[in-house]
Protein backbone atom coordinates (compact mmCIF):
# COMPACT_ATOMS: atom_id res chain seq x y z
CA UNK A 1 0.00 0.00 0.00
CA UNK A 2 1.70 3.61 -1.20
CA UNK A 3 0.64 5.99 1.57
CA UNK A 4 0.96 9.33 0.49
CA UNK A 5 -0.30 12.86 1.17
CA UNK A 6 -2.62 12.53 -1.45
CA UNK A 7 -4.16 9.23 0.31
CA UNK A 8 -4.44 11.17 3.60
CA UNK A 9 -6.46 13.86 2.58
CA UNK A 10 -8.60 11.37 0.52
CA UNK A 11 -8.98 8.95 3.77
CA UNK A 12 -10.56 11.69 5.34
CA UNK A 13 -14.06 10.02 4.93
CA UNK A 14 -13.16 6.78 5.36
CA UNK A 15 -15.66 3.96 6.72
CA UNK A 16 -18.41 3.53 4.55
CA UNK A 17 -17.42 -0.06 4.06
CA UNK A 18 -17.07 -0.83 7.56
CA UNK A 19 -20.68 0.98 8.14
CA UNK A 20 -21.68 -1.70 5.37
CA UNK A 21 -19.84 -4.76 7.27
CA UNK A 22 -21.43 -4.03 10.59
CA UNK A 23 -24.77 -3.19 9.28
CA UNK A 24 -24.59 -6.23 6.94
CA UNK A 25 -23.22 -8.38 10.21
CA UNK A 26 -26.16 -7.41 12.40
CA UNK A 27 -29.13 -8.21 9.70
CA UNK A 28 -27.80 -11.31 8.12
CA UNK A 29 -27.39 -12.90 11.85
CA UNK A 30 -30.96 -11.94 12.37
CA UNK A 31 -32.40 -13.34 9.26
CA UNK A 32 -30.14 -16.80 9.56
CA UNK A 33 -32.03 -17.38 13.39
CA UNK A 34 -35.57 -16.59 11.64
CA UNK A 35 -34.59 -18.88 9.02
CA UNK A 36 -33.82 -21.70 11.09
CA UNK A 37 -36.77 -21.70 12.92
CA UNK A 38 -39.24 -24.20 12.47
CA UNK A 39 -42.66 -22.62 10.50
CA UNK A 40 -45.06 -22.71 12.97
CA UNK A 41 -43.14 -20.47 15.01
CA UNK A 42 -44.91 -17.09 13.74
CA UNK A 43 -48.28 -18.54 14.51
CA UNK A 44 -47.87 -19.79 17.58
CA UNK A 45 -46.37 -16.06 18.87
CA UNK A 46 -49.67 -15.00 17.59
CA UNK A 47 -52.04 -17.46 19.41
CA UNK A 48 -49.74 -16.82 22.70
CA UNK A 49 -50.75 -12.81 22.34
CA UNK A 50 -54.05 -13.76 21.46
CA UNK A 51 -54.51 -15.79 24.92
CA UNK A 52 -52.05 -13.18 26.71
CA UNK A 53 -54.68 -10.34 25.27
CA UNK A 54 -57.64 -11.55 26.97
CA UNK A 55 -55.83 -10.37 30.41
CA UNK A 56 -53.28 -8.38 29.87
CA UNK A 57 -52.42 -5.67 27.46
CA UNK A 58 -49.70 -6.70 24.93
CA UNK A 59 -47.56 -6.10 21.80
CA UNK A 60 -45.98 -8.14 19.73
CA UNK A 61 -42.99 -6.53 20.65
CA UNK A 62 -43.15 -8.05 24.06
CA UNK A 63 -43.17 -11.39 23.12
CA UNK A 64 -40.01 -13.34 22.23
CA UNK A 65 -39.95 -16.84 21.69
CA UNK A 66 -37.47 -19.16 20.21
CA UNK A 67 -36.50 -22.91 20.01
CA UNK A 68 -32.92 -23.70 20.49
CA UNK A 69 -31.72 -27.26 19.09
CA UNK A 70 -29.14 -29.07 21.17
CA UNK A 71 -27.31 -32.77 21.20
CA UNK A 72 -31.04 -34.98 21.48
CA UNK A 73 -33.26 -32.32 23.34
CA UNK A 74 -34.98 -29.15 21.91
CA UNK A 75 -35.89 -26.18 23.87
CA UNK A 76 -38.49 -23.77 23.60
CA UNK A 77 -37.95 -20.38 25.51
CA UNK A 78 -40.84 -17.69 25.39
CA UNK A 79 -40.05 -14.66 27.15
CA UNK A 80 -43.28 -11.97 27.74
CA UNK A 81 -42.35 -8.75 29.04
CA UNK A 82 -45.73 -7.07 30.70
CA UNK A 83 -46.30 -3.89 31.40
CA UNK A 84 -45.30 -2.35 34.50
CA UNK A 85 -48.11 -2.04 37.18
CA UNK B 1 -23.17 -37.90 -15.95
CA UNK B 2 -23.28 -34.53 -15.66
CA UNK B 3 -22.33 -31.92 -12.79
CA UNK B 4 -25.08 -29.48 -12.72
CA UNK B 5 -24.21 -26.06 -11.57
CA UNK B 6 -26.65 -23.62 -10.36
CA UNK B 7 -25.42 -19.97 -11.55
CA UNK B 8 -27.42 -17.63 -8.70
CA UNK B 9 -27.83 -14.60 -6.36
CA UNK B 10 -30.93 -13.68 -5.25
CA UNK B 11 -30.43 -9.57 -6.49
CA UNK B 12 -30.89 -8.54 -10.72
CA UNK B 13 -28.16 -7.30 -12.07
CA UNK B 14 -24.96 -9.06 -10.25
CA UNK B 15 -23.80 -10.31 -13.49
CA UNK B 16 -25.43 -13.77 -13.26
CA UNK B 17 -25.77 -14.12 -16.89
CA UNK B 18 -22.43 -12.84 -17.96
CA UNK B 19 -20.88 -14.94 -15.03
CA UNK B 20 -23.03 -18.31 -16.44
CA UNK B 21 -22.07 -17.18 -20.18
CA UNK B 22 -18.26 -16.50 -19.05
CA UNK B 23 -17.93 -19.89 -17.20
CA UNK B 24 -19.90 -21.81 -19.42
CA UNK B 25 -17.39 -20.82 -22.13
CA UNK B 26 -14.41 -21.64 -20.20
CA UNK B 27 -16.13 -24.90 -19.18
CA UNK B 28 -16.07 -25.73 -22.75
CA UNK B 29 -12.91 -24.16 -23.75
CA UNK B 30 -11.60 -26.69 -21.55
CA UNK B 31 -12.84 -29.39 -23.88
CA UNK B 32 -15.66 -30.29 -21.12
CA UNK B 33 -19.25 -30.71 -23.22
CA UNK B 34 -21.32 -27.57 -21.28
CA UNK B 35 -24.65 -26.45 -21.84
CA UNK B 36 -25.82 -23.25 -20.34
CA UNK B 37 -29.83 -23.16 -19.48
CA UNK B 38 -31.19 -20.22 -19.36
CA UNK B 39 -34.25 -20.66 -16.18
CA UNK B 40 -35.12 -16.86 -16.66
CA UNK B 41 -38.84 -17.64 -18.54
CA UNK B 42 -40.04 -14.33 -19.89
CA UNK B 43 -37.26 -12.58 -20.13
CA UNK B 44 -34.82 -14.44 -21.80
CA UNK B 45 -31.36 -12.68 -22.51
CA UNK B 46 -28.04 -15.51 -22.38
CA UNK B 47 -29.33 -15.51 -25.79
CA UNK B 48 -28.56 -12.42 -26.80
CA UNK B 49 -25.39 -12.71 -24.14
CA UNK B 50 -24.22 -15.23 -25.85
CA UNK B 51 -24.82 -14.05 -29.82
CA UNK B 52 -27.48 -16.35 -30.67
CA UNK B 53 -30.71 -14.01 -30.55
CA UNK B 54 -31.74 -14.74 -33.83
CA UNK B 55 -30.59 -18.58 -34.06
CA UNK B 56 -34.07 -19.32 -31.42
CA UNK B 57 -36.56 -21.36 -32.88
CA UNK B 58 -37.82 -23.57 -30.14
CA UNK B 59 -36.80 -22.67 -26.24
CA UNK B 60 -36.86 -24.86 -22.65
CA UNK B 61 -40.27 -24.65 -22.05
CA UNK B 62 -41.14 -26.46 -25.67
CA UNK B 63 -39.03 -29.12 -24.64
CA UNK B 64 -41.12 -29.06 -21.28
CA UNK B 65 -43.97 -29.13 -23.75
CA UNK B 66 -42.87 -31.60 -25.66
CA UNK B 67 -43.71 -29.61 -28.66
CA UNK B 68 -40.05 -29.97 -29.59
CA UNK B 69 -37.14 -32.43 -28.96
CA UNK B 70 -33.86 -31.38 -27.10
CA UNK B 71 -32.15 -31.52 -29.91
CA UNK B 72 -33.96 -29.16 -31.76
CA UNK B 73 -33.95 -26.90 -28.95
CA UNK B 74 -30.74 -27.17 -28.26
CA UNK B 75 -28.13 -23.85 -30.23
CA UNK B 76 -24.38 -24.98 -30.82
CA UNK B 77 -22.23 -22.42 -29.79
CA UNK B 78 -20.56 -21.26 -33.38
CA UNK B 79 -17.27 -20.24 -31.76
CA UNK B 80 -16.11 -22.72 -28.87
CA UNK B 81 -16.44 -26.39 -29.80
CA UNK B 82 -18.38 -28.66 -27.03
CA UNK B 83 -20.55 -25.44 -25.92
CA UNK B 84 -24.55 -25.17 -26.15
CA UNK B 85 -27.33 -23.19 -25.34
CA UNK B 86 -30.82 -23.81 -23.80
CA UNK B 87 -32.75 -20.42 -24.33
CA UNK B 88 -35.61 -19.72 -22.34
CA UNK B 89 -38.89 -19.17 -23.77
CA UNK B 90 -39.65 -15.35 -24.36
CA UNK B 91 -43.68 -15.71 -24.67
CA UNK B 92 -44.77 -18.42 -22.05
CA UNK B 93 -45.78 -17.46 -18.22
CA UNK B 94 -43.01 -18.21 -15.35
CA UNK B 95 -45.36 -20.96 -13.95
CA UNK B 96 -44.35 -22.95 -17.32
CA UNK B 97 -41.63 -24.20 -15.65
CA UNK B 98 -42.44 -27.71 -13.23
CA UNK B 99 -40.35 -29.65 -11.16
CA UNK B 100 -41.38 -33.15 -13.04
CA UNK B 101 -40.44 -30.98 -16.25
CA UNK B 102 -37.31 -29.40 -15.60
CA UNK B 103 -36.29 -33.12 -13.86
CA UNK B 104 -36.96 -34.97 -16.95
CA UNK B 105 -34.89 -32.46 -19.19
CA UNK B 106 -31.80 -32.29 -17.02
CA UNK B 107 -31.83 -35.97 -16.82
CA UNK B 108 -31.76 -36.31 -20.48
CA UNK B 109 -28.98 -33.74 -20.71
CA UNK B 110 -27.27 -35.53 -17.64
CA UNK B 111 -26.82 -38.09 -20.20
CA UNK B 112 -24.40 -36.66 -22.95
CA UNK B 113 -23.27 -33.33 -21.21
CA UNK B 114 -20.48 -33.05 -18.43
CA UNK B 115 -21.63 -29.81 -17.04
CA UNK B 116 -25.29 -28.47 -17.11
CA UNK B 117 -25.61 -24.55 -16.06
CA UNK B 118 -28.82 -23.42 -14.51
CA UNK B 119 -28.85 -19.42 -15.26
CA UNK B 120 -31.20 -18.82 -12.27
CA UNK B 121 -33.79 -15.71 -12.88
CA UNK B 122 -32.88 -12.99 -9.90
CA UNK B 123 -35.75 -13.65 -6.96
CA UNK B 124 -36.44 -16.22 -5.03
CA UNK B 125 -39.37 -17.27 -7.03
CA UNK B 126 -40.48 -20.65 -8.65
CA UNK B 127 -37.63 -20.40 -11.50
CA UNK B 128 -35.07 -19.23 -9.11
CA UNK B 129 -36.10 -22.10 -7.41
CA UNK B 130 -36.37 -24.69 -10.02
CA UNK B 131 -32.60 -23.59 -11.10
CA UNK B 132 -31.17 -24.48 -7.70
CA UNK B 133 -33.59 -27.31 -6.72
CA UNK B 134 -31.22 -30.40 -8.65
CA UNK B 135 -27.88 -28.45 -8.16
CA UNK B 136 -25.29 -29.97 -7.18
CA UNK B 137 -22.58 -26.90 -7.09
CA UNK B 138 -24.07 -23.25 -7.06
CA UNK B 139 -21.85 -20.16 -8.15
CA UNK B 140 -23.54 -17.23 -5.60
CA UNK B 141 -22.70 -14.07 -7.65
CA UNK B 142 -21.97 -11.12 -5.46
CA UNK B 143 -21.18 -7.22 -5.83
CA UNK B 144 -19.30 -6.05 -2.84
CA UNK B 145 -22.69 -3.91 -1.49
CA UNK B 146 -24.99 -4.74 1.11
CA UNK B 147 -28.18 -5.64 -0.97
CA UNK B 148 -26.42 -7.97 -2.80
CA UNK B 149 -24.47 -10.05 0.01
CA UNK B 150 -27.97 -9.91 2.04
CA UNK B 151 -29.40 -11.84 -1.07
CA UNK B 152 -27.16 -13.76 -1.24
CA UNK B 153 -26.86 -15.22 2.39
CA UNK B 154 -30.77 -15.77 1.81
CA UNK B 155 -30.14 -18.02 -1.30
CA UNK B 156 -27.00 -19.77 0.86
CA UNK B 157 -30.18 -20.09 2.97
CA UNK B 158 -32.18 -21.65 0.56
CA UNK B 159 -29.61 -24.00 -1.31
CA UNK B 160 -28.79 -25.55 2.43
CA UNK B 161 -32.52 -25.94 3.32
CA UNK B 162 -34.64 -26.17 0.05
CA UNK B 163 -32.43 -28.19 -2.89
CA UNK B 164 -32.95 -32.35 -3.51
CA UNK B 165 -29.47 -32.86 -1.65
CA UNK B 166 -30.42 -30.57 0.87
CA UNK B 167 -34.52 -32.65 1.09
CA UNK B 168 -32.72 -36.30 0.32
CA UNK B 169 -30.15 -35.58 3.12
CA UNK B 170 -27.55 -35.89 0.86
CA UNK B 171 -23.85 -34.20 0.16
CA UNK B 172 -24.94 -30.55 0.65
CA UNK B 173 -24.60 -28.43 -2.49
CA UNK B 174 -21.09 -27.43 -3.03
CA UNK B 175 -21.19 -23.32 -2.70
CA UNK B 176 -18.52 -21.12 -4.47
CA UNK B 177 -18.41 -17.08 -4.03
CA UNK B 178 -17.95 -15.24 -7.50
CA UNK B 179 -17.28 -11.53 -5.98
CA UNK B 180 -17.85 -9.44 -9.49
CA UNK B 181 -17.72 -5.58 -9.99
CA UNK B 182 -14.82 -5.42 -7.53
CA UNK B 183 -13.06 -2.33 -8.09
CA UNK B 184 -9.98 -2.61 -5.74
CA UNK B 185 -9.12 1.73 -5.67
CA UNK B 186 -12.44 1.87 -3.82
CA UNK B 187 -11.97 -0.90 -1.58
CA UNK B 188 -8.20 0.48 -0.49
CA UNK B 189 -10.47 3.78 -0.17
CA UNK B 190 -12.43 2.11 2.61
CA UNK B 191 -15.66 2.43 0.28
CA UNK B 192 -16.16 -0.73 -0.92
CA UNK B 193 -16.59 -3.90 0.87
CA UNK B 194 -13.08 -6.02 0.79
CA UNK B 195 -13.04 -9.69 -0.14
CA UNK B 196 -12.84 -10.39 3.21
CA UNK B 197 -15.68 -8.26 4.56
CA UNK B 198 -17.87 -10.40 2.07
CA UNK B 199 -16.06 -13.87 3.03
CA UNK B 200 -16.68 -13.07 6.45
CA UNK B 201 -20.46 -12.67 6.27
CA UNK B 202 -21.10 -15.56 4.17
CA UNK B 203 -18.86 -17.92 5.13
CA UNK B 204 -18.59 -19.84 1.65
CA UNK B 205 -15.55 -20.62 -0.28
CA UNK B 206 -14.33 -18.53 -2.76
CA UNK B 207 -14.30 -19.39 -6.72
CA UNK B 208 -12.90 -15.87 -7.95
CA UNK B 209 -13.16 -12.24 -8.25
CA UNK B 210 -13.74 -10.62 -11.22
CA UNK B 211 -12.38 -6.43 -11.38
CA UNK B 212 -15.56 -3.91 -12.41
CA UNK B 213 -14.51 -3.71 -16.27
CA UNK B 214 -15.58 -1.70 -18.86
CA UNK B 215 -14.77 -5.27 -21.27
CA UNK B 216 -18.01 -6.75 -19.62
CA UNK B 217 -20.51 -4.14 -21.25
CA UNK B 218 -18.44 -4.30 -24.66
CA UNK B 219 -18.85 -7.81 -24.20
CA UNK B 220 -22.16 -7.77 -23.46
CA UNK B 221 -22.45 -5.31 -26.58
CA UNK B 222 -21.10 -7.67 -29.33
CA UNK B 223 -22.54 -10.89 -27.78
CA UNK B 224 -19.25 -12.12 -27.01
CA UNK B 225 -18.55 -13.43 -23.92
CA UNK B 226 -15.76 -11.45 -22.13
CA UNK B 227 -13.86 -14.73 -21.18
CA UNK B 228 -13.04 -15.16 -25.42
CA UNK B 229 -11.27 -11.71 -24.67
CA UNK B 230 -7.82 -12.03 -24.15
CA UNK B 231 -6.77 -8.70 -23.28
CA UNK B 232 -9.40 -7.80 -20.44
CA UNK B 233 -8.83 -8.25 -16.74
CA UNK B 234 -12.20 -9.49 -16.30
CA UNK B 235 -11.98 -11.94 -19.22
CA UNK B 236 -8.76 -13.48 -17.75
CA UNK B 237 -10.37 -13.84 -14.24
CA UNK B 238 -13.65 -15.55 -15.10
CA UNK B 239 -10.67 -18.01 -16.69
CA UNK B 240 -9.01 -18.55 -13.38
CA UNK B 241 -12.38 -18.92 -11.94
CA UNK B 242 -12.77 -21.93 -14.16
CA UNK B 243 -9.61 -23.49 -13.76
CA UNK B 244 -10.16 -23.09 -10.05
CA UNK B 245 -13.87 -24.69 -10.49
CA UNK B 246 -12.27 -27.52 -12.02
CA UNK B 247 -9.56 -28.38 -9.84
CA UNK B 248 -6.57 -26.20 -10.22
CA UNK B 249 -5.22 -23.82 -7.67
CA UNK B 250 -4.75 -20.63 -9.13
CA UNK B 251 -3.71 -17.10 -7.42
CA UNK B 252 -6.24 -14.61 -7.66
CA UNK B 253 -5.24 -12.13 -9.66
CA UNK B 254 -6.37 -8.07 -10.33
CA UNK B 255 -7.77 -7.50 -6.72
CA UNK B 256 -4.92 -5.18 -5.87
CA UNK B 257 -5.47 -1.58 -6.85
CA UNK B 258 -2.93 -0.43 -9.75
CA UNK B 259 0.31 0.82 -9.32
CA UNK B 260 -0.30 4.71 -10.23
CA UNK B 261 3.04 6.77 -11.58
CA UNK B 262 4.04 9.94 -9.45
CA UNK B 263 2.77 12.22 -12.29
CA UNK B 264 -0.82 10.42 -12.86
CA UNK B 265 -0.69 10.70 -8.61
CA UNK B 266 -0.16 14.45 -8.76
CA UNK B 267 -2.55 14.95 -11.39
CA UNK B 268 -5.26 12.61 -10.29
CA UNK B 269 -6.22 9.71 -12.62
Amino acid sequence: MNVSIFNYFRSRDKGSASIAKERLQIVVAHERKQRNQPDFIPQLKRDILDVIAKYVQVDQEDISVSLDKSDNCSILELNVTLPSA
Amino acid sequence: MAKIIVITSGKGGVGKTTSAAAIGTGLAQQGHKTVIIDFDVGLRNLDLIMDCERRVVYDFVNVIEKDATLNQALIKDKRVENLFILPASQTKDKDALTLEGVERILAELSESFDFILCDSPAGIEQGAYLALYFADAAVIVTNPEVSSVRDSDRIIGLLQSKSRRAEKGEAPVEEHLLLTRYNPERVENGEMLSIEDVKDILAIPLLGVIPESESVLAASNKGIPVILNDDSNAGKAYADAVSRFLGEEVKHRFIEPEKKSLLRRVFGR
